[in-house]
Order: C-alpha cells, then structure tokens, then sequence
C-alpha cells in the first residue's frame, strides 16, 4: 500500500455515473417485468405467442430473466456499488472514464444479449445463454468494472475497508470466476457454440455457476448494498461489526459448495449431492445472521421506519431475504426436494428472492439515493407507499399461488393408486393448476404496476433537477497521512 | 493476536482482501468439480450410445434455440412412480454426447428422456401445428413456423459436427461429408422430431 502515491484530494465524487446506471436499472426492470409478466399470461393463454417465435415462451423467458438479471441486477449493483465505494473510501472514483465505459458497455451487452436471444441465438444454458461473442465481451467489462472498483479501493482515505465493499468485492471476483469456467466452449460460429463439458460434469459446472450467480450476485451483492443503504437510511450503526466479519467469510465459504443441491436424485455422483445438501443447510447459519444483524440495526429506528417508505422496503426486503433463504436450504433436503424438485415453487421460490429481497431492497436504496443524487426531495411519498403496497400484495400472492401450484405438482406426480399406478395423468394435474397460474399472472402485474408508479416517481424527481455534486470530507482518516498539500 | 487482531488486517489490506476473497470461494468448487471432471464412469457412454446423426443433431440444437428446456426436464429419477410414469431413471453415460446437458430445472410440461418412440412421427406433427387438438389442457405453444423452415439454413452442420468432433464425438470423415445430404428437403420441424424419437432409446442394460 506504501507504494501508492497519494492522489491530489478530489473535488467531488462522480455521481453522473451512479445516476446512468440507476436510469437503466429502472428502465431494465420495466422491459423485464413486462417481458416476465407477458410469458405468464402465455401459460394461461398459450395463443398469445401469436405464432411468432420471438415471442413464444421459451424466448420470452430467457429474455425475462436476463433482462432481470443481467440488466435490473446488475446495473443496480454497478451503480450502487460505485455510490457506495466512493463514500466509504471518502474520495473520487478511480478513474470515472473507465466507469463510464462499463456503463454503456454493459448497455450494449444487454441490449445484444436481448436481441441475440429474441432471434434464437442460445448456449442452452440456464442463466448463462448468451453466446460465446457476448460471453467475451461480459468478461472484458468485468474485468474494467473490478479494476475500476478495487481500484478506488486501493486509493482510499480510509484506512479500514468497510464492509460493504467486501461483499461487493466478493460479487465481482466470484462471478468472474464463474462466469468464465462455466461459458468455455468451442464455437461453430458467430451465433452457435459447443459446451467444453458434456452431460453429467456440464450439470455439475453449471449448477455450480447457476446457484453461485445466485448466491454471489443476488445474495453477495445486495448484501453490500445492504451493509451501506440499511445503517444510512436509519441512521443508525450496524448493530454488531463481529457477527458481520463472521457471517462474511462463513457465507463466502459455504455458498459456493450447494450449487449441485439442483441435481437431486440425478446421474450426478450422490456424495456430490450430499455434500451440497448438507452445505446448503449450512449457509442458514451465515445467512440468518446477517438478516438478523440488519434487523436488529433498524430495531430502534422505529419513527424513521414509519415515515420512510424507502426504509420500509428495504426492512420488508429482509424479511423476504430471511424467508428465501430459509426456504432455500428446507428445499435442499433431498426428502423435501422430492416434492418441489422441477415444480413451480421452484419458481415461488426464486421469486420471494428476485422480487421480495432483490427488487424491493433496491426499489429502497433507489428512493434513498436518486434525491441525493439529484438534490431535490422525492416528488411523492405517498405515492411510494402506494408502491409499497402494491408490491407486497404482487410478491405475496405470487409466492403463494407458486406454493399451491407447486405442492399440487408435486405430490399429485409421485401419486399411486390402490393398485401401484400412477394416480392422475400428467395433463389432469397442468389442468389444476390454472386457478394458480392466473393468480401468479395477478400478482406479478401488481408487481408490476407498482414498479411503473416507482419510475414516474424517480422521474418526476429527476427531471428538470440539475445533478448535485457532493464532496467528500477532506480529513483523511487513514495513516499514514495523506502527503502535505492536501486541504 | 486474537482472530479479530488477525482480521483488522485483512480489511485493511486490499490484496489481502482479494486474495482471501478467492481463496476461501475456490475450495467448494475445487472439491466439488474437479474430481468429477476425471471421472471416466461420467464420460463413458452406455452400450449402445452413438453421437447424434445429422438431422437430430440439427433438431437437438433447435430445441436448444427455441429453449425447451425451461419447461420440459430430461432427467427421470430413481422414484417409483417418475419410473412408471416416463420410464427407467436416466443414467450419465446416456448423456456423453449432450454438449450442453439438456436435464433442465421445470417441468411445466412433462419430462421427454424416454419420449423417443413412445409416440408416432405423425402425432408429433400435429401436436407442434396445434397442441390442443390432440392433449386439450395443454398450455404448450403451437410450433408452427418450423414446419416452414428448412432444416440448416445457415449451412453449418458440417461445421457443427466437426466442431463436436474435435471434443471427441465419433463422427467419421464420410458422416461430415454427407451430413448436408440428410438434412435435404427436411424442415425444422422434422429434424425436431427426429431428435425427440432418439432421446432416451438407448438404454443401459436392464433399464
């Protein structure tokens, strides 16, 4: 650390940058959840593909969820990653041009990867479709955004680095990682390439990088947004710095071995899967922990938690961290995965963490940060708590009608009669479902809707706003001293 | 020096940091993966497996483009009634030439590893023009358009199977060589259901 040289104390901090990337992430969960909200109208009227491929479910899908992922998510975490890394070093990003060019291009790669998948161009992977083209273009980027983030780490002020920033930090190395083991291939063309792993090791590699980009992006991730937003938007210190330093490094551990907890019952080698069981039981531990250390953080808060709809979202959002994330290992126990193993509360239950923890905690940090960032106050309160509502409605009744469908399937599937037969046909049992499919279809377009009502609001305060500029302190808190000259 | 003496260190240090980072993340995946990818009983394939001929090979990438995998699993498990239901429990060496795996997470429709076969090529076709005519609670898309489309358009089957061939398949010179006369005058939809009616035919002894 000796050997870097003090920058000259910088003015402000680049927020420009924070602000492009919070416009995208909101603009990207509209066309995500338009796309998500679409595709489960197709399973109650599956003439709504209208004969044009594009929009036929399986596309419409794999769009969903990379618009989600790759565009709602992980813009989010770039932007608020860069807002909160400047803050907790106290000084400018490392060099704000590379930022910027992750900006537009990691634009650029969701809009290819979009349209790429709208014309049928798929790795056949889940989670990780994209083909190989692409697949290099995110690596490229992702290693300017860890330069550009470890960088600023490595110029701070501050001598300790704060937490936040380790499970930022966490994020951007793991899913390089696995992002690069996992898309090796051989390519046939522009648009076509083969799987360097075939059959049973492929499922292996790709559960180990699709449960990972779970943990490690929508886990990992908005933990360190998390570990900023939640003691900032309270006003109050994270209420034990042990249990974060312990929760830390036993989360990072453990995540990474549950992956094949996906592959129950499967041509897998079964302690494979055993380990992965036992594993993801566990990751309750750590996981728990810094749930509780968040809500204990906010437990005296409680005249601010009543008149912040932005705190109230993230505080709601634990509560769904907490719960997906005791569902998770429960779902993880081979004699409960029995049951909810290729079922719809598969999909219940990637949607109390997608919509209940991951969107609501950053529709919070967004209604914290966009007027700080702008220097105006939110344009309406009430009408965030209007959203509010509408969006606990929305996941709540999708996660239940998820669980109805899902318990439905399976046990209705491994039904036997009197005579040893299977009970009910496959279709018998599609045909039950669709009371839960039209319910799901409800409460995702409350979702949905109130999604809409949070980008007017943002825009509304955004517009015709000039951006702020903030400076960071000029004391120095880390030793040794900054050189002379700085104020 | 206690563990949080020790640890004050490490936040201090951005290496220190990185480098704990990755060290602490690469265990479970060393043990996990690794072992896996050099075991032989995962990459032989059962008696009987051969790669697959040029148009299911055409009609398997199909289904990978059009994702059917998000809703129909390729993975039957060792339970009484998935067995009775779809057939013997799938086994890895029925999977070697799957590049990638197809098992898939859901299944919204059923499970097709033992589907090859079951059905005619004639039902199949109808099924993809209109899926409710013949299962009426099906919420399946209709398909309609690959029936207008030839099979390998883009002219890369050849392409393709060398590729796959340079990773180990056993494709032969002379099977590359006439690949493109298989796919002649075939459309989509038909290298579809020739994929279909190979899945799963292989079985491993006893199954």
């Amino acid at each position: 650390m000796a050997a870097i040289k003090w920058p000259a104390a910088p003015t402000t901090y680049e927020d420009d940058v924070v602000l492009a990337f919070t416009i995208a992430a909101v603009l990207w969960s509209l066309i995500g959840m338009a796309a998500g909200v679409y595709a489960a109208a197709e399973l109650v009227w599956p003439a709504l593909n209208l004969d044009f491929a594009p929009l036929t479910f399986g596309r419409l899908r794999t769009v969903h969820t990379n618009a989600v992922l790759f565009g709602f998510a992980v813009s989010a975490l770039m932007g608020t990653s860069f807002y909160t890394v400047q803050r907790t070093c106290h000084i400018r990003i490392f060099a704000p041009n590379l930022a910027w060019t992750v900006f537009f291009a990691w634009q650029l790669i969701v809009i290819a990867g979009a349209v790429s998948l709208f014309m049928g161009a798929n790795a056949g992977k889940e989670y990780a479709e994209l083909e190989w083209p692409i697949d290099i273009a995110i690596t490229v980027v992702w290693v300017i955004y860890g330069v550009v983030f470890f960088g600023t780490i490595a110029i701070r002020r501050i001598e300790q680095i704060y937490i936040s920033n380790w499970f930022f930090g966490a994020f951007i190395l793991v899913v390089a990682m696995l992002h690069i083991v996992n898309s090796l291939a051989i390519p046939v063309s522009a648009f076509k390439s083969y799987s360097l792993y075939a059959g049973a090791q492929d499922a292996i590699v790709q559960w180990w990088y699709g449960h990972n980009a779970v943990g490690f992006l929508l886990t990992g991730g908005f933990l360190g947004m998390m570990y900023y937003f939640l003691p900032k938007q309270s006003e109050r210190p994270i209420w034990s710095y042990r249990l974060s330093v312990l929760s830390f490094w036993a989360f990072a551990y453990s995540y990474i071995w549950a992956g094949p907890h996906h592959l129950h019952f499967s041509a897998i080698p079964e302690w494979v899967q055993t380990l992965a069981m036992v594993m993801s039981l566990i990751l309750l531990a750590p996981s728990w922990a810094t749930m509780i250390n968040g809500i204990m953080t906010v437990s005296t808060a409680r005249q601010k938690l009543r008149e912040d709809p932005g705190l109230k979202l993230i505080v709601l959002s634990l509560a769904f961290y907490g719960l997906a994330m005791f569902e998770g290992p429960m779902m993880a126990i081979r004699s409960v995965n029995i049951i909810s193993h290729f079922t719809e509360w598969t999909i219940g239950h990637v949607h109390s963490g997608a919509l209940g923890w991951n969107a609501l905690i950053t529709f919070g940090c967004f209604y914290f940060m966009v007027p700080r960032l702008v220097g105006q106050p939110l344009w309406s309160v009430r009408l965030a708590n209007i959203h509010f509502w509408l969006a606990l409605a929305g996941v709540m009744l999708y996660v239940l009608s998820m669980w109805g469908a899902g318990i439905t399937q399976g046990v209705l599937w491994l039904s036997l009669d009197e005579l040893g037969q299977v009970r009910y046909g496959f279709n018998e049992i599609l045909a039950a479902l669709q009371p839960y499919y039209l319910l799901r279809l409800l409460g995702g377009s409350a979702f949905f809707v109130g999604a809409i009502l949070m980008s007017i609001n943002l825009f509304m305060t955004i517009s015709g706003q000039r951006t702020v500029t903030v400076a960071p302190p000029t004391t120095s808190m880390r030793s040794p001293a900054p050189a002379a000259g700085t104020p | 020096m206690n563990l949080m003496d020790w640890h004050r260190r490490i936040e201090r240090h951005t290496g220190l940091l990185v480098f704990g980072i990755i060290a602490v993340t690469s265990v479970g995946g060393l043990v996990q993966i690794v072992p896996s990818l050099f075991q032989t009983s995962l990459s032989t394939p059962v008696a009987g497996l051969e790669p697959y001929p040029p148009l299911a090979l055409e009609g398997r990438d199909i289904y990978i483009r059009e994702s059917c995998s998000v809703c129909h699993s390729q993975q039957v498990r060792p339970l009484l009634a998935e067995v009775m239901r779809y057939g013997a429990t799938s086994k890895a060496g029925e999977f070697v030439y799957d590049r990638p795996f197809l098992w898939g997470s859901k299944r919204t429709g059923p499970d097709l590893h033992r589907i090859g076969g079951k059905y005619s090529d004639a039902w199949h076709r109808l099924h993809f023009m209109d899926p409710r005519a013949v299962v009426p609670s099906s919420i399946m898309p209709a398909y309609r358009w690959l029936a207008e489309r030839d099979a390998d358009t883009g002219g890369s089957i050849q392409n393709r199977m060398r590729a796959l061939q340079l990773l180990g398949h056993p494709y032969t010179d002379r099977d590359i060589y006439f690949a493109p006369q298989r796919l002649a005058g075939k459309s989509e939809l038909d290298a579809l259901i020739a994929y279909l009616q190979m899945l799963g035919v292989s079985r491993p002894e006893g199954g």
